[in-house]
């Protein structure tokens, strides 16, 4: 029960304190999730992995991947209404005509400084998981082509991590052979 | 019965946008055809809202749309249609990881996805610079952002504080520097 408490004060804050959504939210799960050993950094990057092939929005399927980690169907059901209840307040008060608060120059300039420390909180994260997912050439070559087609919106997000999980196995394959 | 089809609605964008929450608005734009819920122009006002608010991007306009069609229970029911498909899907793929997790061809899976998810936050890191240089008016509000995210970027590394204190001093200047 105490587990549950937990894991929804985690998400609700995760919710309360992520602007943009995804990605955005990954300085959080960092400090919430893997500082308590909830999960790994490479089982993050797997959830997301996933979270952005399924269907869904990808914070809630991130969080829901979690909250089953930890505490089965009940830890999956808690954390995903963690993050969907900061949400939900804060849309419903706007939506009852509160909005001379959120449309005050107060508030956005607030939100425009907020902008700015998204990228800073992000970057080091970043850094920290390309230097461990580059095991080898393979997948710098990997890092390279999805930076290539993603760029240049040759290929939807969803097509290239499939395809990368395919090269992945080949690679893997042909290792194998040899 | 408005709940009921609400939560209809809301549970088919679930379980077919793929991608997140900007997948969903295309699928927001059909319902303005088919229902007189709120019309198109709501919508585009609803994403602004829900893009500047706290929270995912999906669910902010799935609360919004409809808190618009019933009201506050509109909006829970809504919202709740949108995770519902999500809840399922995500505990089967955990339970089908669970007893294939020591399976080569999942490791071998995993073992290219990694890099490449890299990337997807590498994108989107680029896109958030770019609406924040996009959104600044002149010369002299980039150069002052641009400080203020270096100085943010040497702060994040040097102490380790939690990204919530971050947040709070970032919308603290933004409020202090007319940002």
């Amino acid at each position: 029960m105490i587990e549950c408490w937990n894991l929804f004060i985690a998400f609700f804050k995760i919710g309360l304190f992520t602007f943009g959504g995804g990605y955005a939210m990954l300085p959080l799960i960092q400090k919430e999730v893997v500082k308590r050993n909830w999960a790994t950094e490479d089982e993050i990057l797997d959830y997301y992995a996933i979270g952005q092939v399924t269907p869904g929005i990808i914070a809630i399927n991130v969080s829901t991947f979690i909250g089953y980690k930890i505490k089965g169907v009940l830890g999956a059901i808690t954390s995903m209404i963690g993050m969907l209840t900061p949400s939900v307040l804060i849309i419903t008060t706007l939506a009852m005509g509160l909005s001379y608060f959120w449309d005050s120059p107060v508030v956005s300039h607030a939100f425009a400084g907020i902008r700015l420390v998204i990228p800073a909180l992000i970057i080091p994260i970043l850094i920290q998981m390309i230097k461990k997912s580059m095991k080898d050439k393979f997948c710098i070559l990997i890092l390279c082509y999805a930076l290539v087609l993603s760029f240049f919106n040759i290929l939807s997000p969803v097509f290239i991590v499939v395809l990368s999980g395919a090269l992945g196995i080949i690679y893997k394959v042909l290792k194998r052979v040899k | 019965m408005i709940y009921l089809t609400l939560f209809y609605e809301f549970f088919k964008i679930g379980l077919f946008a793929i991608g997140g929450g900007l997948a969903t608005i295309p699928f927001l734009f059909s319902l303005t055809h088919r229902f007189d819920w709120f019309t198109t122009q709501d919508l585009v006002s609803m994403i602004a809202v829900s893009e500047s608010t706290p929270g995912p991007l999906g669910v902010n306009m799935a609360t919004f749309a409809g808190y618009q069609t019933a009201g506050i229970w509109g909006g829970i029911v809504a919202t709740i249609g949108l995770v519902f498909p999500a809840l399922f899907i995500i505990i089967g793929i955990s339970k089908i990881l669970n007893k294939f997790k020591e399976s080569f061809y999942v490791q071998s899976f995993f073992y290219g996805l990694r890099p490449a998810v890299s990337v997807m936050i590498l994108v989107f890191v680029f896109n958030v610079c770019k609406v924040i240089v996009d959104l600044t008016p002149n010369l002299r509000s980039l150069l002052l952002s641009g400080f203020l995210f270096l100085c943010y970027l040497l702060l994040i590394l040097r102490y380790k504080m939690h990204p919530i204190f971050f947040v709070l001093l970032a919308a603290f200047m933004g409020i202090l520097l007319e940002l």
